[in-house]
């Protein structure tokens, strides 16, 4: 508890530190671009994947609870209420986190365990400002971009499962599906991928920096970066769901 | 340039250093030597202010490292060169990005500026630069590493002060030849405050005038050669016990051929 209490406190700190630096020169715009890119590219593959398969799993057990009620017509409204809001940003989130926080975690360990970290600080760097602050942008940028992916991707199989199994015509299907994209649902929709990138950007590059033990270490750190960052994921995602159904009522 | 006072440094309950103080001036050159695990490293790291004591106060330039802000302190770390003990080369950067790493970072020169002075740099360390300075350091054998992390610590703008930690460990006699001399010649033609830890004492016998010997983080012996030589203390005879033949023959050859 102890422990508990002294690293989220660590963290917090790291936290501030790391954001604070955003703003101080220099900035390492390679680093950034290139992050973007092993981001972005790299997380791409995995965010289609899962939004295909959620949104067709979603719209399959849906169609046939609304059949029942002869409301087959209002799939296209649940779907993307259920994706934008929830579903889209925490599972793209969560694949984001397991494959990038890791990577982030394992290679500032690396390069911690292996002396390349206090090199750097011996030729005057900011470790935090050189290799925390572009991973962070990287991901503000792009977890909400392969969020709008996964939420197109996942409303799409959607479609496929409401034409092809549902009867759902398709007109009928994107005509529900518009008439929910309203401020209220996208708002939500792109606050959580923002703070989401946050979480794990913070807890990949804290864990990194205080990885200790060399190798095994370094393994150690990684895997509870990606186990924290999913979990605080998770709950972040529930208090902001939380605070949206409170204070953006009028609009959802 | 650099003054230790005093300082007394532990690793959670494991103290490290006792007690150790000495400066060196701005123009001096320092051999420190003692058996593995004695804290010579850790002194580096100190004088870096990678870490702070937790007793007495380093101060570089007149300023105490440790209280500084993270900004001042990069001022700081800028001018001093530091060559660590296992090389810590940037491992996602090719060779030549490693050597002129300060330059690419600090500097205004152009990206073939840079990667000139860098081939240059690779020769003077005694490498192929042509052969290696697109490889990454993991392509490259240990001895070849440490020469690409001297020669990244070399190629900045104006060190006051380089620390050196065992810096000819794993070389072959004429790069360890070379590099000697190297450090040496930055010494005594740029006025480059000079810390060498080394174990090769026969090494550290051609160019210093001044030898620290650390016994279990504290300072046995401080003084020349021929102060060493004739040292009484116990600790250092038994520390200099296995090296007292080349050590002899070291000094009646007056192999000073670096100074
Ligand atoms: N990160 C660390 N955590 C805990 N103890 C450490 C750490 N680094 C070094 N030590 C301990 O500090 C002591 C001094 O280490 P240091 O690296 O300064 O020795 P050294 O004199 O440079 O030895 P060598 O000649 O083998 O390089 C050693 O006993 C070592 O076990
Ligand atoms: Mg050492």
């Amino acid at each position: 508890m102890k422990h508990f209490a002294y690293t989220s406190q660590e963290l917090f700190i790291f936290s501030v530190k790391t954001f604070a630096a955003i703003f101080r020169r220099p900035f390492y715009f390679t680093e950034t671009k290139e992050q973007m890119y092993l981001i972005g590219i790299g997380s791409l593959y995995l965010v289609i994947l899962t939004g295909i398969f959620a949104g067709q799993g979603f719209a399959l057990a849906f169609s046939n609870e609304l059949a029942d009620f002869g409301a087959k017509d209002y799939l296209g409204r649940i779907m993307t209420i259920a994706i934008v809001r929830e579903l889209g940003p925490v599972l793209a989130a969560l694949m984001i986190a397991a494959r990038v926080a890791s990577g982030i975690t394992a290679e500032i360990g690396a390069m911690k365990s292996s002396n390349q970290i206090n090199a750097l600080k011996s030729f005057g760097i900011d470790p935090i400002q050189k290799l925390a602050v572009p991973r962070l942008i990287a991901l503000m940028v792009m977890v909400p971009v392969l969020t709008i992916f996964c939420d197109a991707i996942a409303i799409f199989g959607g479609y496929i499962i409401a034409v092809f199994l549902a009867h759902v015509s398709g007109t009928m299907y994107f005509a529900a599906v518009k008439e929910r994209l309203i401020f209220g649902n996208l708002f939500i929709g792109i606050i959580k991928p923002i703070v989401f990138s946050f979480v794990i950007a913070f807890i990949a590059c804290y864990k990194g920096f205080t990885a200790e033990g060399g190798t095994k270490g370094v393994g150690k750190a990684t895997t509870e970066s990606v186990v924290l960052a999913s979990i605080v994921i998770l709950v972040v995602n529930f208090f902001i769901t939380k605070l949206a159904s409170t204070y953006l009522k009028g609009y959802l | 340039m650099i003054e230790i006072k005093n300082i007394s440094f532990a690793y959670g309950e494991t103290p490290i250093l006792k007690n150790v103080s000495f400066s060196v001036g701005s123009s001096e050159s320092v051999v420190v030597m003692g058996p593995s695990g004695s804290g010579k490293s850790t002194i580096l790291r100190l004088i870096l202010g990678l870490e702070c004591p937790q007793t007495g106060e380093i101060l570089v330039d007149g300023k105490n490292i440790c209280h500084l802000r993270e900004k001042e302190k990069q001022e700081i770390r800028k001018n001093i060169g530091m060559v660590f003990q296992d090389g810590a080369l940037f491992d996602s950067m090719s060779v030549w990005e490693n050597v002129g790493f300060y330059l690419l970072e600090h500097s205004n020169l152009s990206i073939d500026e840079i990667g000139k002075r860098a081939v240059e740099m690779l020769g003077f360390v005694g490498l192929n630069a042509k052969e290696i300075m697109d490889k990454l350091p993991e392509q490259l054998s240990g001895g070849m590493q440490r020469r690409v992390a001297i020669g990244r610590s070399l190629l900045s703008t104006a060190p006051k002060a380089m620390l050196y930690d065992e810096p000819t460990t794993g070389l072959d006699p004429q790069s360890t030849e070379n590099v000697l001399e190297l450090i040496s010649k930055l010494n005594r033609e740029r006025q480059i405050a000079t810390i060498v830890v080394t174990h090769q004492i026969t090494d550290a016998i051609g160019f210093a005038k001044r030898f620290i010997v650390i016994i279990e983080g504290e300072i046995a012996f401080d003084g020349s050669l021929e102060e060493l030589r004739d040292s009484k203390d116990l600790k250092v005879l038994q520390f200099l016990a296995p090296f007292r033949l080349s050590f002899n023959e070291v000094l009646k050859k007056e192999f000073f051929n670096y100074t």
